[in-house]
């Protein structure tokens, strides 16, 4: 049904063409209609859906802690920041005042799990880009905050160490030690993701004004994250409206006004040092403390309305909750930043080539789960 | 004159780059960081808090801690547990008490949240480190965490 | 010791002794190809073995190690695999340049290789007009990529192939012009004499400066030649998935893979002897030895393909229309400019001889 219809736009030079769900630049099972003259191209529409699993719809059926666990799903790279907000949002309708312990810990795992992502990140941006042994380098420095995360939470990936009222257990003795290597060891690292990559002429040829999107752009299509600050937008949560111990910690916002893909690079780039900085101001005084609030077995939320939003490593996480007081949501709703991110990607690679697509798509760090939930 | 410039720091940035790449090439032998899975299989440990799948310890007396309350298959959030219970009369009290007859987990639907193990209020479920858990047949994803002819240890109470 | 290794003629002489000189002559040269198709293929396989294991060093990996010691059989069980492996095709391909097309592209390959010079006496061939000879056979192989791309009904290849023949046309300029900036020297187009005249000295140096700009615009158009990374367009893994080999399975697409690291061999074997004068030693410490010169020439192009493998796991990728500028608008003025810097050299006689 759609082929027909952009079938009948075409200028005769045009062609048509599929770019996912299978393919290696789309990170997933996103797939793009591609409407190409020769190598340029004229238009993007982006088909989503191929791994929905109404994650909203299965929040309604759960009850408030076993929502948590779906969030690791969705945006599967920065999962300990989606719990985070989901975990807020029912503290904040419960009006829980939580430990110091617990928010110092939580701040500390989502900087860690933001350079994670970031890593991750910047390995596949060089594959994408074709510099496959960036991926190599930045999954070893990931490697390492993994196994931290496993050390405490259990798990790899999708953590589930955030429960309404705290932590579920506290965190592992080995944990401010290993913190503190991975912190020495990555800032060798770090630079050198610089030299490798940064400073390579043909990734500035390949990245410098390609995939330029404007302030006004950046605002009024949602951007958030790196996305929009890389435009110059100041639209960090953390800053703006500090949750857990963001409001005890000094650090900047890390801007870019160019907007282009480049600044988008750097904004994450700069990210990860200033990640390191929140940590090193926090691992050394974790507050001593319980680890967890009483809660009731069963939480039931007070009628209302409620809203968080967090800072994912991809941007803005907004989490709204409807309640009618039972023990079930009535409705959930996640505000992804990847959903939002996407939908300018038409805006931004539309008249480039399709590597500076590519280029582009690789710097709005494009979570597929995230997009489709 | 920007043009030779440009060719300058053009061929300077690439040959700063294939300087880190040729520094790994040089330490490769104890640089790498592959772990060579099969093989390693005597050295390589998981972290004791690593949730490879969801356990009953019994002690040496065949006695486990379940007091089969089903907290856990109320936890659950992907009805990965389900308790099948009976009463029967407790030996020192006298009294008819719940008892499991089994404790039935699905690993095939279980995605390790560790809710269960947080609900239990007798450490009766714990994680284990294991975490081969391919089958060739998706039935024996069902397991029976209790032991046949196992019993609730004395004096366990929720 | 004096093993002679002039093959062609050690065994035309061994065949003349049994039948007249018309069969003997034609059953010669089959031998040799078939000698040869046997230690290219092998040491094909072997490239990409090495391929891997570089870049697994260079990843912080180990590489495959599996299959045979240290993984050295790796490679023959992958191949083995692929002749095994039944043969796709889409519905609407032109069946007929469908099924041309990877012949095209290997057997260009295997062509060029006849006229190394690998010792004195080990070379098939030697022609007289040898660099035009190479020349001409590489460009041949890009009819192969473009036949794939065509025929195989797949805009992905399409878009592929013919990045291909915007990419081979644009460089086989620069390829050339290096190329004739160092026959300059020589004043010969053949080989055996080009490695003659560097018997006073390798070309490289004998030409300084002009010398080494032309030996670093070579390597540059000579990686994009053989479109791997930085100017792998052709396949462009994260943009086109494959490329132009996108509809091809099994021994057809073996033959793609085996061709492009075939034609890295040639780009480095032809380096080796035209800038690093093939099979001489250096200094001549060998010279009592002519049959150490094959290792000599393999060690020299092993290091000059271990240079391309690093480029090709160190740089990101150029775009396509940034890999036209770095040919028109780099490569080119400097190759006419540097050619006619080394005219002029050679008519002063700057050049340096030992």
């Amino acid at each position: 049904m759609e082929t027909t219809v952009v079938k009948s736009n075409f200028k005769s030079e045009e062609y048509f063409i599929n770019m996912g769900p299978q393919h290696p630049a789309t990170h997933g099972v996103l797939r793009l209609l591609l409407t190409i003259d020769g190598e340029i191209i004229k238009k993007i529409e982006p088909d989503l859906g191929y791994i929905h699993r109404s994650i909203e719809k299965m929040c309604e059926r759960d009850s408030y802690q076993q929502i948590v666990h779906l969030t690791d799903r969705m945006d599967y790279l920065s999962s300990h920041i989606n719990n985070e907000a989901v975990c807020l949002t029912v503290e904040n309708a419960l009006q829980l005042e939580l430990p110091d312990r617990v928010k110092v810990v939580r701040t500390i795992l989502s900087e860690l799990t933001r350079i994670a992502s970031h890593c991750l990140w910047w390995g596949v941006m060089g594959m994408d880009v074709g510099a496959l042994t960036t991926y190599f380098y930045g999954f070893r420095d990931r490697e390492m905050i993994n196994d931290i995360f496993e050390e405490t939470c259990g798990a790899r990936l999708t953590m589930n160490y955030n429960i309404p009222g705290g932590l579920m257990f506290d965190i592992h003795p080995n944990f401010v030690k290993r913190t503190k290597e991975f912190i020495a060891h990555f800032k060798t690292k770090l630079p050198e993701y610089d030299t490798l990559l940064t400073g390579n002429v043909i990734f500035q040829k390949r990245m410098k004004g390609v995939g330029i999107l404007s302030k006004e752009d950046a605002i009024s299509f949602g951007a958030s994250g790196p996305v929009g600050r890389g435009s110059g937008y100041s639209c960090d949560v953390r800053k703006h409206h500090p949750y857990s111990a963001y409001d005890k910690v000094t650090f900047n916002e890390a801007l870019k006004p160019d907007g282009d893909s480049f600044a988008r690079y750097q904004v994450r780039i700069q990210e990860m040092w200033e990640s390191m900085n929140i940590i090193e101001q926090l691992i050394d005084n974790i507050p001593e403390g319980d680890v967890q609030v009483a809660t009731n077995a069963v939480i039931k939320l007070p009628k209302g309305e409620f809203y968080q939003k967090v800072e994912t490593a991809r941007g803005e996480l907004g989490v709204y909750i409807i309640s009618t007081g039972t023990k079930n949501p009535y409705r959930v709703k996640f505000r992804s930043p990847g959903f939002s991110n996407l939908s300018l990607l038409n805006h931004i690679a539309v008249g480039g080539k399709i590597g500076d697509l590519v280029a582009s798509m690789a710097t709005l760090d494009l979570v597929i789960p995230d997009i489709d939930r | 004159m920007s043009y030779f410039s440009d060719i300058y720091k053009g061929i300077k940035t690439l040959l700063t780059g294939m300087s880190v790449t040729g520094k790994y090439f040089l330490t490769s032998r104890k640089g790498a960081i592959t772990q060579q899975y099969p093989d390693n299989r005597a050295t390589l440990k998981m972290f004791e808090r690593f949730r490879g799948e969801v356990v009953m310890p019994h002690d040496e007396n065949n006695e486990h801690q379940c007091t089969g309350c089903q907290k856990c298959e109320l936890a659950c959030p992907n009805g990965s547990i389900e308790i099948i219970w009976d009463r029967a009369i407790d030996e020192t009290t006298g009294k008819k008490k719940k008892k499991i007859d089994k404790h039935v987990y699905h690993l095939g639907l279980c995605t390790m949240c560790g809710l269960c193990i947080e609900a239990c209020p007798t450490d009766a479920i714990v994680w284990a480190q294991n975490f081969e858990n391919s089958t060739y047949d998706r039935t024996q994803l069902t397991k029976v965490l209790n032991r046949p002819g196992s019993k609730v240890k004395a004096g366990i109470e929720d | 010791m004096n093993i002679s290794l002039n093959i062609t003629e050690t065994i035309q002489d061994w065949l003349m002794s049994m039948m007249p000189e018309g069969v003997a002559s034609i059953a010669a040269m089959v031998s040799v190809a078939l000698i040869y198709l046997i230690i290219f293929a092998v040491a094909g396989l072997y490239l990409v073995l090495l391929e891997r294991k570089v870049a697994a060093w260079f990843q912080l990996r180990i590489g495959p190690n599996r299959v045979g010691y240290w993984g050295l059989l790796q490679t023959m069980a992958d191949a083995l695999k692929l002749v095994s492996k039944e043969l796709t095709g889409t519905v609407k391909a032109d069946k007929f340049l469908y099924n041309l097309a990877p012949y095209f592209v290997i057997i260009s390959s295997l062509m060029a290789l006849a006229v190394f010079p690998f010792t004195k006496e080990f070379q098939a061939f030697d022609i007289n007009i040898g660099i035009f000879f190479l020349i001409a056979i590489s460009s041949v192989g890009v009819i192969g990529i473009l036949l794939a791309g065509w025929s195989s009904n797949n805009k992905f290849a399409l878009i592929g192939a013919m990045r291909s023949g915007v990419q081979t046309i644009s460089y086989e300029l620069s390829v050339g012009l290096s190329l004739l900036t160092m026959v300059l020297l020589t004043g010969s187009l053949q080989l055996s004499e080009i490695v003659e005249s560097q018997k006073e000295g390798w070309l490289i140096l004998q030409g300084h400066v002009p010398a080494i700009i032309a030996f670093m615009v070579y390597m540059i158009a000579g990686t994009a030649e053989t479109n791997r990374a930085p100017f792998d367009m052709v396949e462009a893994e994260s943009e086109l998935g494959a490329g132009f080999h996108t509809e091809y399975s099994g021994m057809k697409f073996a033959y793609f893979f085996l061709a492009e690291f075939i034609n890295m061999f040639i780009i480095a074997a032809i380096a080796t002897t035209v800038f690093f004068g093939a099979w001489l030693s250096p200094f001549g410490i060998t010279e009592s030895l002519p049959w150490l010169g094959v290792f000599w020439f393999l060690g020299k192009t092993i290091v000059l393909v271990f240079l391309m493998m690093w480029f090709r796991w160190t740089f990101p990728r150029l775009r396509v229309d940034q890999l036209l500028t770095l040919e028109w608008k780099y490569l080119l003025p400097i190759n006419l400019v540097n050619i006619v810097i080394m005219a002029v050299m050679v008519w002063l006689n700057l050049t340096i001889k030992f």
